[in-house]
């Protein structure tokens, strides 16, 4: 059924990128911005797949993929946080190193095999008509896409740990007054975004591709980082923009599978000009959403 | 709060990872010599990806080995080298590392080579491919569409539901030609096939891979084939999804025990030693490789690949005798009526065209289901 393979699509392609902007949503959240994502996802997918490989089981290459992830934000997270270098350059340096290291390393992979996550279908529920297949039919990796996002609305906007953490996004002095290290939040907001994004790219090549190549992730860490600003920063207005992304990257080949008569060059825009226009739409009365402290990012490069 | 300003910190680490980038694109080059002659060549090989990708770098790989076991030959290979500036760079060093003969591989990197060999006149460069040549840069390529014709024979025979597939990159000559070709060898022993396309508009995307398998699968699509760099994915999501794979480059029979049928193979191997030892020879100026060399299904270059289970006895020896007569030149698969999919006739009944006008298709042939973007 077509509305069925377009869901199922959205959620089998969105759920890469998901994982990379809620990664991303957390770091901003901290007051840093964080342009690496793509090399985590890199770093991710690779260290996936690679552990995968050598071990013949798909699991362990899920924490492989979020321990790289996580490794390489580290370095964000030193330079930018104890240097004090320029968040924007120094996201990007990552992202450049995430890219060589992983092309280097990974060529002995390409022609590697792995049997992937597999699918593993909730009894019952996924025998439900049209939401079964899209919702309740995928694997482990797919399935933590989403409940990602509630998740992470939870923690937000009702833990107190998620108000430190949006208060040092805002404000770290007063953090710093009411005892505690905004530094410190900062750090773990990086590593655990570039965590997020290391597990996105470990569901890219364990879950759907079951592939290694060189540039795997080819650009979806940095459509996460425009879904988080055009998100508002919002985890759920973000998992919108994902999987309308992932649904319509998805819709523009299942179209030209039936046969549809439109350019590919015209089809090929679709996914960015839909996740936009929802978005926009999402956010039509939104103000202004940003961190106070990312202003300064953007302003200077630096955080405050 | 606000720490003082280290910009210098950035910029090195951008330096750094620019560093590690460039290294990486090109110096992952092996290299391997035999002794013999007194004075050792050097022969350098450019690939656009992994040479183990199941898929053009692959093949032009196991062409370079053949030139490695030429006596006195030594070659330097790089893979990953990007359709850039970077090229020239990968180009410029193996020169300095010595080597007089270089195969830049790829499509793009035809316009680094060209400006590398103005800067070298005494190095000869043979592109794949390139429709512009110089004083020490020729080029050669084959009409894999041939072989495609022969391998959509096959995947006429296996399909049930009398519905093909075909992923391909973008929609240019070279690709419209295999498409036209698979559908018509198709249709010539199954007059109710269609072919249906799918454009992902990248060289290698799994992920758009991926999903296009995903998406002609479930429009009841039992054969895909496709034309890509790299072609592991869509055959190994073929084979998960039961449904039979024709390939295309190299050889992926090892990726789809159960449905593997055929594919359309590259074999460079010879095409580079002759290029090689002529050149070693001093023979190489107004030679056939000296301009725009193109071969067909008549030369050992372009093969059909090793045939799979699902294709029978009596199919094998059909497409087998198509071959021949190809090779013969008895049978052209380019010959009219040739219709397109707005049912105008583009070659006349009778006619068959040769390669350098097949070279400029722009339409996709009737049965075919996909639209190439007006122009």
């Amino acid at each position: 059924m077509f509305v069925e393979d377009v869901l199922t699509g959205a959620v089998r392609y969105g759920a890469s990128v998901l994982y990379a902007t809620q990664g991303e949503l957390i770091a901003e959240r901290s007051g840093i911005v964080n342009l690496g994502t793509e090399g985590s996802m890199l770093c991710g997918a690779l260290a996936g797949f690679a552990v995968a490989a050598e071990t013949g089981s798909a699991l362990p290459g899920v924490f492989a993929g979020l321990i790289a992830g996580a490794l390489l934000a580290l370095v964000h997270a030193y330079v930018v946080i104890n240097r004090g270098a320029n968040q924007l350059a120094a996201g990007l340096a990552i992202t450049f190193l995430g890219l060589g290291l992983t092309a280097a390393i990974g060529t002995s992979y390409v022609d590697r095999r792995i049997d992937g996550l597999g699918e593993a279908p909730i009894p019952l529920l996924s025998d439900i008509p049209l939401f079964g297949n899209f919702l309740f039919s995928h694997d482990l990796l797919t399935y933590g896409a989403l409940l990602l996002a509630p998740l992470l609305w939870w923690f937000l906007f009702r833990t107190r740990w998620g108000l430190l953490l949006r208060a040092t996004g805002e404000d770290p002095e007063v953090v710093h007054a009411y005892g505690h290290s905004p530094q410190k939040i900062r750090y773990l907001a990086t590593v655990a975004g570039g965590a997020l994004a290391g597990l996105g790219g470990a569901q890219l090549v364990l879950a759907f591709t079951l592939n290694w190549v060189e540039n795997a992730t080819a650009g979806r860490g940095f459509v996460a980082l425009a879904l988080v600003i055009f998100a508002a920063w919002k985890p759920l207005r973000a998992m919108l923009g994902a999987f309308v992304f992932g649904g319509a990257a998805a819709l523009q080949l299942q179209l030209q599978a039936r046969g549809i008569d439109v350019s590919s060059f015209v089809l090929e825009m679709v996914p960015y000009v839909l996740t936009l226009l929802v978005l926009a739409i999402a956010s039509w009365r939104g103000g202004q959403q940003m961190p106070a402290g990312l202003k300064a990012v953007f302003d200077s490069g630096r955080a405050r | 709060m606000s720490r003082r300003p280290r910009p210098l910190t950035a910029v090195a680490a951008v330096l750094m990872c620019s560093a590690t980038v460039a290294a990486c694109g090109s110096d992952s080059g092996s290299s391997s010599s035999s002794s013999g002659g007194a004075k050792t060549t050097t022969v350098g090989f450019l690939y656009v990806g992994p040479k183990n990708d199941f898929g053009y770098s692959q093949a032009a790989g196991k062409g370079a080995a053949e030139v490695a076991k030429l006596p006195g030959v030594k070659i330097l290979e790089a893979e990953n080298v990007p359709e850039t500036s970077e090229a020239a760079r990968v180009m410029e060093k193996m020169i300095r590392d010595g080597a007089t003969i270089i195969f830049p591989t790829s499509y793009g990197h035809l316009e680094p080579a060209l400006t590398v060999a103005k800067r070298h006149p005494d190095v000869i460069f043979e592109h794949q491919g390139g429709l512009k040549n110089s004083t020490n840069l020729g080029s050669y390529f084959g009409a894999i569409y041939e072989a495609q014709y022969l391998t959509g024979i096959a995947a006429g025979h296996a399909t049930k539901s009398n519905k093909l597939g075909y992923v391909v990159a973008f929609p240019i000559p070279q690709t419209l030609l295999n498409i036209n070709a698979f559908e018509l060898g198709a249709k010539s022993v199954n007059p109710k096939v269609t072919t249906t396309v799918v454009f992902t508009s990248n060289w290698c995307d799994p992920g758009k891979q991926a999903e296009a398998t995903n998406s002609l699968v479930a429009q009841k699509v039992d054969v895909i084939s496709q034309h890509q760099d790299c072609t592991k994915t869509i055959v190994e999501t073929a084979e998960r999804k039961g449904v039979d794979s024709v390939g295309y480059h190299a050889d992926a029979s090892s990726l789809a025990p159960k449905g593997w049928l055929t594919g359309s193979l590259w074999n460079w191997g010879p095409i580079y030693t002759d290029i090689v030892k002529t050149i070693i020879a001093g023979q190489w100026k107004g030679s056939k490789y000296d301009g725009q060399y193109r071969v067909g299904i008549e030369d050992p270059t372009i093969q059909v690949a090793p045939f799979g289970k699902a294709v029978s006895a009596a199919v094998q020896a059909q497409i087998k005798a198509k071959e021949k007569a190809m090779r013969a030149g008895t049978f052209k698969p380019f010959t009219g009526p040739i219709t397109d999919q707005a049912g105008k006739v583009r070659i006349p009944a009778g006619q068959s065209p040769d390669r350098t006008k097949l070279e400029a298709t722009d339409y996709l042939v009737q049965g075919v289901t996909g639209k190439i973007p007006s122009s």
